[in-house]
């Protein structure tokens, strides 16, 4: 009986740890099957015309700037609407607000976190654009600009989530300490509480930025349809493409094999990297913020 | 030399006026875009629209195919995350030693969570549809949703697991079980609900993904259901994509009304993983 | 003494964290009868306790030397059937610990881990064990209510009545009462008293008084060291080791 129960016993922590493992088996073939198709449009195009300033794959010009160029400019443009309202939410959230309003305020943030990216740019296209058109009086409001609105608010959760953990984080102690020595609430928050969940807030915005990067829907939806690499203040009121949109955009009409075919797979490729180098960076933040859940809850 | 106490609450209370704004600015966005589209949408919104096939081209009648087919995708994508979402929970807080291996483990799971989802989308196209032949097909865009969903599973299982006391698992030890057994009668069944509000969740996202079946499962006008796992499907993201940018003379009336089926699927799974929630944090035994 | 039940030869043992240590323990454990082993806190106590069932293997243990004879074999063998030994030999916590589920449950979940399936043997072994730690009559009719609800004294003697459903024959008791009134205490230690007919205890009081009330024999433990061992009657009243005088004298710990 006793070595039964010792082999059934194997078997399952066996097959426990093989689904452990599987995490880093789906990262590797993710990132093999990117090369696999995406590594010939290194070896096809020329790494000069890769840099080049126009992306137009009909008459064989890959240029990538223009899409890096879009990717960046919604990108900086979307965190100036997120971090600002972003944080400040989470400051009110963890320090101001009464617990009834938390409690209702979280929710709502966590509604917004759910809503399909495909239904904001919906939306993007039936309202907001328009109306963009018309405030600003400008010829479409199909641009980088709307997509930066969209993508900020999309990008909110994120940081208000981790933002709030990380103040939440901060240990009373440090709060009740300046409250003795006369401090008002808010010199708290701003000398005190900020500057001491200063990695975590920075880890936010960094989640934060990786998410309007990588979202594709919304973007494609309402930044129109221009790869022109952006130039001065007004590009920020005309259309666009980011790297995640014209590979949405272009992979339907694209013959599998072809050069075009492999540039789209190189652009993931790129994607794929940036998402790399920013969740590895953030990670070490959540680590320890795992552990923190860990002695709160043990 | 510090400011004078007036001063002080005075710039105390612009500051909180000035946070409390940036949240109304957040906040009311949000119950706008859910209002506009409910409203615009609910009138669209009957029997017939959705249990009905389209037709005159998707202008009219319904649209009971997407709906069907988000139901198979996200059952798909249940089936397969589901499992390996939670076995790799158990093994990282139950049976994982702090070593490089489950470290690695961590960074493959923080790293699959952060991919954006186009990129998911090209890694079903040349892993599922094209290198295992499968198509474009309901497997492939489960499979593909699967492995983007299980990073939330993963993390909310994990903490889930470790939220159960310690002093448990060292009574169920002291009475002569073995680990599995203790992982298996004790340690699990409390960690139920907090796993089920991760996978609720974990599947809402999956229901309003698009780019990920943008090329693996999606298709936009079949003439039938799917009846088979190889077949594509319409979904309701990508019928929503399609009929608000790609058909012309395309009823202002279906656009939201599809808008608002999808967002009253989704907010659904929200309240569902909210009421699991506080209902298993009021049932606690401990 | 008559062949002990349990002999601890030359047991030293270290965790990784360096605390609450052992240094070559030498003791007999006589059967049917309470042994008691006090001293301050951080000594060695529960360690000594958790080193007898093993518990001890769950935890970082950097060196364990020595042997536990219990019943012709050696419990710190390594292939020691584990399970087995933890069914023989009980363990009760400082803390109540009653798992998430009802009480009939708590009672049974023993058996159920052994594969015991037979409800009228589970029916029987619930009433058995209640009746002999003195609860039976407090909670024969909700058996099926969550044991969270019971008070604390009770929460502990559900414990004890846990233990006594896989029928051990050594019981080992951890500070059992001391998050307990009064009147709960007292109870617990007449429950004791009842039980050492049948069982060998041993017990780590929560107070010397509780030592000097409940001892048969009684081991001060101070610094991972066996001090002194005696029968209860004579170490309260004649300690032969200073050490030992000054414990009980409340000039230290």
């Amino acid at each position: 009986m006793m070595r039964r129960l010792a082999s059934a016993e194997f078997a399952v922590s066996s097959l426990i740890k093989a689904t452990g493992y599987s995490a880093i088996l789906f990262i590797v073939l993710i990132f093999i099957f990117l090369l696999r198709e995406g590594a010939p449009a290194v070896l096809e195009i020329p790494i000069r015309d890769l840099l080049g300033s126009r992306w137009y794959p009909i008459e064989g010009y890959f240029g990538l700037l223009p899409l890096i160029g879009g990717t960046v400019l919604v990108t900086i443009g979307a965190t100036l609407v997120a971090v600002p309202l972003g944080l400040s939410t989470a400051i009110y959230i963890a320090e101001v607000a009464p617990r009834w309003l938390r409690e209702v305020l979280k929710p709502v943030v966590e509604v917004l976190a759910g809503l399909p990216s495909v239904m904001l740019g919906f939306l993007g296209i039936i309202a907001l654009a328009p109306y963009i058109r018309r405030a600003l009086d400008i010829p479409t409001g199909l641009s980088a600009f709307t997509g930066a609105i969209l993508l900020g608010a999309m990008a909110i959760p994120t940081v208000v989530s981790v933002a709030e953990d990380a103040l939440d984080a901060v240990p009373r102690t440090y709060r009740e300490a300046a409250k003795a020595l006369g401090a008002t609430e808010w010199q708290i928050i701003w000398r005190v509480t900020l500057p001491a969940a200063r990695s975590g807030v920075l880890t936010a915005i960094m989640l934060g930025i990786g998410r309007v990067i990588g979202e594709t829907m919304a973007v494609m939806m309402v930044t129109g349809n221009a790869p022109v690499i952006p130039n001065g203040l007004t590009a920020l009121f005309r259309p666009t493409r980011t790297m995640t949109a014209t590979i949405a955009a272009e992979m339907g009409e694209v013959a599998t094999g072809s050069v075009h075919y492999h540039a789209l797979f190189l652009i993931g490729i790129v994607l794929f990297m940036i998402s790399l180098i920013i969740n590895l960076t953030g990670a070490r933040f959540v680590f320890r913020q795992r552990t923190r859940a860990e002695r709160i809850l043990s | 030399m510090a400011a004078s106490v007036g001063r002080r609450q005075w710039i105390q209370r612009v500051g909180f006026a000035s946070l409390l704004l940036a949240a109304v600015l957040t906040v009311i966005p949000i119950v706008l875009v859910v209002g506009i589209i409910l409203f615009r949408g609910a009138p669209a919104i009957n029997l017939e629209f959705l249990t009905a096939m389209p037709s005159d081209g998707m202008k009219s009648g319904g649209i009971m195919p997407a709906i069907v087919g988000t139901f198979l995708l996200a059952i798909g994508t249940a089936i397969v995350a589901v499992p390996f979402g939670i076995g790799a929970a158990i093994y990282l807080s139950e049976y994982a030693t702090e070593n490089r291996w489950t470290q690695a483990i961590r960074v493959a799971i923080i790293n699959l969570a952060g991919i954006p989802s186009i990129v998911y989308g090209l890694f079903g196209l040349g892993l599922f549809v094209l290198f295992l032949q499968f198509g474009t097909s309901i497997i492939a865009g489960a499979l593909t949703l699967a492995i983007m969903t299980l990073p939330v599973i993963i993390s909310t299982s994990e903490e889930a697991i470790r939220s159960v006391p310690q002093s448990f698992r060292v009574v169920s030890v002291s009475l002569g079980g073995t680990h599995w057994q203790t992982v298996r009668r004790i340690v699990l069944p409390q960690a139920v609900p907090g796993i089920l509000t991760g996978v609720i969740l974990g599947l809402e996202r999956a229901v309003g993904e698009t780019a990920v079946i943008l090329f693996t499962a999606a298709a936009f006008f079949l003439p039938s259901l799917p009846s088979s796992p190889f077949d594509s499907t319409m979904a309701l993201p990508y019928h929503l994509f399609v009929i608000s940018t790609q058909v012309p003379g395309m009823p202002i009336q279906i656009q939201y009304g599809t808008a608002a089926v999808l967002l009253i699927f989704v907010l659904g799974m929200n309240l569902l993983a909210t009421i699991v929630r506080s209902r298993a944090r009021a049932r606690r035994q401990w | 003494m008559s062949s002990p039940k349990i002999s601890v030869r030359d047991v030293s043992l270290k965790y990784s964290d360096g605390k609450e240590s052992l240094r070559h323990i030498n003791l007999e454990v006589a059967h049917n009868s309470v042994t008691v082993l006090f001293g301050p806190a951080g000594g060695g106590k529960s360690s000594l306790l958790r080193t007898i069932n093993r518990l001890n293997d769950l935890t970082d243990v950097e060196h364990l030397s020595g042997e536990i004879w219990m019943d012709g074999e050696d419990i710190l063998d390594a292939e020691l059937d584990l399970i087995k030994l933890r069914r023989k030999v009980g363990m009760v916590f400082a803390r109540p610990v009653v798992l998430p589920m009802s009480i009939g449950q708590n009672l049974t979940y023993g058996l159920e881990l052994a594969g015991e399936k037979n409800k009228d043997t589970l029916d029987r072994v619930v009433e058995s064990s209640l009746q002999a730690a003195a609860l039976w009559d407090e909670v024969a009719d909700r058996l099926d209510e969550p044991a969270i609800k019971l008070s604390g004294g009770q929460q502990q003697r559900l414990c004890i009545a846990r233990v006594l459903a896989l029928e051990p024959e050594v019981i080992m008791l951890d500070e059992p009462t001391s998050g307990l009134d009064p009147i709960s205490t007292g109870k617990v230690e007449g429950t004791l008293q009842m039980l050492k007919n049948r069982y060998t205890i041993l017990l780590v009081p929560h107070s010397i008084q509780q030592a000097a009330r409940t001892a048969d024999h009684a081991a001060f433990i101070l610094d991972g060291e066996l001090v002194e061992f005696s029968p209860g009657k004579e170490i309260f009243t004649r300690p032969r080791d200073q050490r030992t005088e000054d414990y009980i004298e409340g000039r230290f710990g």
